[in-house]
């Protein structure tokens, strides 16, 4: 069956479903009661909430910039998709959300990501606790070598969450849409799982900690079509719980299944010698695809180039 | 006031500083400290040896002891000349290199050029097994058979009971799979293309072998060959058991004679009081040895490290 | 045509027709591989040879009295008891050290040493200069560090045992360090991305992960260090110990124990020789264990990526 590269019906379906939380009007101006509020300083493009606002945001590793001046935000209740070619540092910026790019030696992250109004990468913060509360689902599925339920439990064993660990468990594998397929299985390594439940795994095994937001780096590349159907249909499930972020090289998934999209682009300087990557546009997916502002977004989604 | 999202499972998260850190850096400040025993492992040595080898050679000149050609250092009239000793060990390491680099090598062509996986799987257990052996083992084997059975009765060489012939091939044995294993190693790490460059020429296996990988090899071949020989430098056992406690300037491998390691051992057994100038032998000719390993060490590093560059 | 490519033509058709292979050059070929598999076979033969030798001599030697019968002038009442316990007695003392200070080693260096610091490569220089010591070397620094000279313990098991760890301890650590490594990083970035701090990382993933790696070199390390002589004739192992040893008390040890008998001339009322032998089999038993348990390890339970 042809889908159409973008879903005009689906979108509007989903816009009337679904009201704004917070009127574009009610944004705080005072920044000091909005930080021990936590909202945001400014609204979002939805209206709804953020959770991660990026101003002006540079990262660069070893001197070398990667990404220049991104600026655009997360709301909740959101799938906001990153796509681009590759090369343009979709994955580099996805890496902030969570300071896993603290782990690279050399990287450095200038301007400002707040998130819940807070500065991510103020002085006194912590990364640890920053990534307890983001999850975040990688590329290759990565269970660890033990058994599902082990794998699940990790998370909450190692934060040091209290309550009754089978329930939590249990909890996170319904949510993840895979509790039925392995409930009398928990004793067994996760390594005998195929390729789409260990991502549904590593996806329940995100939700484990109870954070607001799930990072998502091109999580279906390594799938096949059924089981990266299943996750999209997860994901929207997800949403309504959470704000989702997903890097992806498929445009017709993020068609799919985003609300607001991000276009990535790379400039070349020094005759091709530096490589920096831009948000060229960011706004709601349907408009993204149907009606993009930029010409380069244009040629992007209309596949003129790759 | 807002209605609780419900997009968080916690309240607006604070943060905070780590109180954590602290126990990181603790535990990483112990990994170190562990990490740096090696280096107190190699300070002692260096100490324990420099130190007590210096008051030594107040004694003792240098001179004499370098390049003196009596070591009696317990009979009268006393003696600190180490050239018995250092004769002894070049000697017993020469017929061990003699024994250890033709069938080192050779066995490591094979494996390399020839060997089928399964060969290999036979083979290779074979060699770790060798190398598996206890040194007090092979001087049994030397004392109690070789000597006897096959240098006396079989090949009827005039050979002492105790002689450094016997104790210089069996430790050429034991140092076969040091060899075998680092030019193999070196062997392996040539690529396929240029064996199949020559055999695309016409050449055969034993010209492909010798001319070819060999050569290419050569840096890594000598790094296994060093590395033997630095072991053949500091085996104690065999000779202690099979070649005797003579200390004699000698070149004839049929007579007894101490190394430096087997006089060490020997006179280490004996209760020695610290501080006299016996005592002190052990920490002369200790650190010589211990400068002379350290130099082949050093070289055979380089070689590797040659051979590892070009390929990998 | 040039004078190379004709000459070159001459030459080739002087060879015959392809399929007719000289028989001169195929008998090289084939004596060459012979030379070869000799080379090999001689590090066979010998080892054949030695295996039956000992065992012929001494495997009637070895019986239970054998084992629990304490040494004796009188060859036939002899046994090794005190020695095997020395044995275990340093085994345990090795491994107490060589495990804790071996895997903090490896992982320090793995995870948190940036090796562009100078101290960080001195200290792995370090370790690879110190696997090539010779053991007697170790020896002498056990009698002047741990026996006499600052820690003054005597020749005592601990000093024993100490002497022997710190002689195998680069084996542990480079094993240590490979089991680790071998770990892949998506494991340390999926535990990390759920907020577990490094060392959470290290001790509930990597860690476990690499303990089969870690097994099998610590029991290869031990195997070598109860096969060690010199050493312990360096820091004053005995020879006639009359009870069972003690962490601080006299001790000796398998090989000192064959030394010993070895050393000792044989005549037709005791024949030392073969306790020598007997002693020897029960050594290389104990070794042959030790060997087989790492492999079976290895096999068991190694993580297949």
């Amino acid at each position: 069956m042809a889908k159409q590269m973008t879903e005009p019906h689906r979108q509007h379906q989903r816009d009337t479903e679904r009201p704004p939380r917070h009127s574009p009007s009610e944004t705080s101006l005072d920044v000091g009661s909005a930080v021990l509020e936590g909202r945001p300083r400014h609204g979002t493009r939805s209206g709804r909430k953020a959770i991660f606002e990026l101003e002006g945001v540079d990262v660069a590793y070893s001197g070398k910039t990667a990404v220049r001046n991104i600026t655009f935000d997360v709301a909740e209740n959101e799938i906001t998709a990153l796509i681009g070619p590759s090369g343009c540092g979709k994955s580099t910026l996805l890496r902030c959300l969570n300071r896993m790019n603290d782990l690279v030696p050399g990287a450095t992250v200038e301007g400002r990501i707040e998130y819940h109004g807070q500065d991510l990468y103020g002085a006194s913060v912590d990364p640890v606790e920053v990534r307890k509360r983001i999850g975040m689902v990688f590329q290759k599925p990565n269970p660890f070598p033990k058994s599902i339920y082990d794998n699940i439990a990790f998370g909450p064993r190692v934060l040091g969450m209290k309550g009754d660990m089978d329930q939590l468990v249990e909890a996170a594998l319904r949510r993840a849409a895979l509790w039925d397929d392995v409930k009398d299985r928990l004793k067994d390594n996760a390594f005998g799982m195929s390729g789409g439940q260990q991502q549904r795994l590593c996806i329940a095994r995100a939700l484990a900690t109870g954070p607001d937001v799930i990072l998502m780096d091109e999580p279906c590349s390594a799938l096949d079509p059924i089981s990266t159907g299943k996750i999209e249909d997860l994901m929207m499930e997800l949403r309504e719980s959470y704000a989702i972020v997903i890097v992806t090289h498929n445009m017709q998934q993020a068609a799919r299944v985003s609300d607001m999209t991000a276009f990535f682009t790379v400039e070349l300087e020094d005759e091709g010698a530096s490589r920096t990557g831009r948000v060229v546009e960011f706004d709601e997916t349907e408009k993204i695809f149907t009606n993009p502002a930029d010409p380069r977004t244009e040629a992007y989604v209309t596949g003129k180039v790759g | 006031m807002e209605a609780a999202s419900t997009t968080s499972a916690r309240a607006t998260p604070a943060l905070g500083v780590a109180r954590r850190r602290l126990g990181e850096d603790a535990i990483r400040g112990l990994l170190l400290l562990a990490a740096l025993i090696s280096i107190l492992t190699t300070t002692g040595i260096v100490l324990s040896l420099a130190g007590e080898a210096w008051t030594f050679f107040q004694e003792v000149g240098v001179n004499d002891f370098l390049f003196g050609t009596e070591w009696s250092p317990i009979i009268k009239p006393q003696s600190f000349g180490v050239l018995p000793l250092v004769s002894g060990t070049f000697l017993v390491t020469a017929i061990a290199l003699a024994v250890a680099i033709p069938l080192g090598l050779g066995s490591a062509i094979y494996l390399s050029e020839y060997a089928t996986p399964r060969v290999r799987k036979v083979v290779k257990p074979v060699l770790e097994l060798l190398a598996g052996v206890p040194t007090i083992v092979f001087g049994y084997f030397a004392l109690t058979f070789f000597t006897p059975n096959l240098l006396i009765d079989i090949l009827h060489f005039d050979v002492s009971v105790f002689n450094a012939l016997s104790a210089g091939i069996i430790m050429g044995f034991m140092v076969i799979p040091t060899v075998a294993s680092v030019s193999e190693d070196a062997m392996s790490a040539v690529p396929g293309s240029l064996r199949e460059g020559s055999f695309g020429l016409g050449a055969s296996r034993l010209q492909t072998s010798l001319r070819v990988v060999f050569p290419a090899a050569l840096s890594g071949i000598v790094a296994a060959v060093v590395l033997g020989a630095s072991r053949a430098i500091g085996e104690t056992m065999i000779v202690l058991v099979a070649a005797g406690q003579i200390a004699e300037l000698s070149a004839d491998p049929r007579n007894p004679m101490y190394t430096m390691t087997s006089y060490i051992a020997a006179i280490g057994k004996g209760d020695l009081a610290t501080g006299s100038l016996q005592y002190k032998t052990i920490f002369a000719v200790g650190a010589l040895l211990f400068v002379i390993t350290l130099v082949l060490n050093a070289i055979s590093i380089r070689f590797v490290r040659r051979y590892r560059q070009v390929y990998e | 045509m040039t004078d190379v490519t004709a000459a070159a033509l001459e030459q080739a058709a002087a060879r015959g027709p392809i399929g007719a292979s000289p028989g001169r050059a195929r008998l090289r070929e084939l004596g060459f591989k012979a030379l070869l598999l000799s080379c090999l076979g001689a590090s066979m033969l010998l080892l054949g040879t030695l295996l039956v030798t000992i065992g012929a001599d001494g495997l009637s030697r070895v019986s239970l009295d054998f084992i629990t019968e304490y040494p004796s002038i009188v060859a036939d009442k002899a046994g090794i008891w005190p020695a095997l316990l020395g044995t275990l007695w340093l085994m345990a003392v090795c491994a107490g050290f060589i495990i804790p200070v071996g895997v903090a080693t490896a992982i320090y260096l793995e995870e948190y040493a940036d090796s562009s610091r100078w101290y960080n490569r001195a200290i792995e220089v370090n370790i690879q200069n110190l696997a090539a010591v010779p053991s007697i070397v170790y020896g002498i620094l056990g009698l002047a560090f741990l026996v006499r000279g600052p820690l003054s313990l005597g020749n005592v098991v601990l000093a024993g045992g100490l002497t022997l760890g710190l002689l195998v301890l680069p084996v542990v650590i480079i094993a240590g360090r490979e089991a680790i490594r071998a770990v892949p990083p998506s494991i340390r970035e999926g535990s990390m991305a759920l907020g577990a701090t490094q060392w959470q990382t290290i001790w509930r993933q990597v860690l476990p992960a690499a303990i089969p790696g870690v097994a099998t070199g610590v029991i290869l390390a031990l195997s070598r260090a109860i096969g060690e002589t010199a050493p312990l004739i360096m820091v004053g192992a005995a020879v006639f110990v009359t009870s069972e040893p003690d962490l601080m008390s006299r001790f000796s040890a398998l090989p000192i124990q064959i030394f010993d008998w070895i050393s000792r001339p044989s005549n037709d009322v005791n024949d030392y020789a073969a306790l020598a032998a007997g002693g020897i089999v029960v050594l290389m038993i104990l070794l042959l264990g030790m060997n087989a348990v790492a492999i079976w390890l290895r096999n068991r339970y190694e993580q297949k990526w």
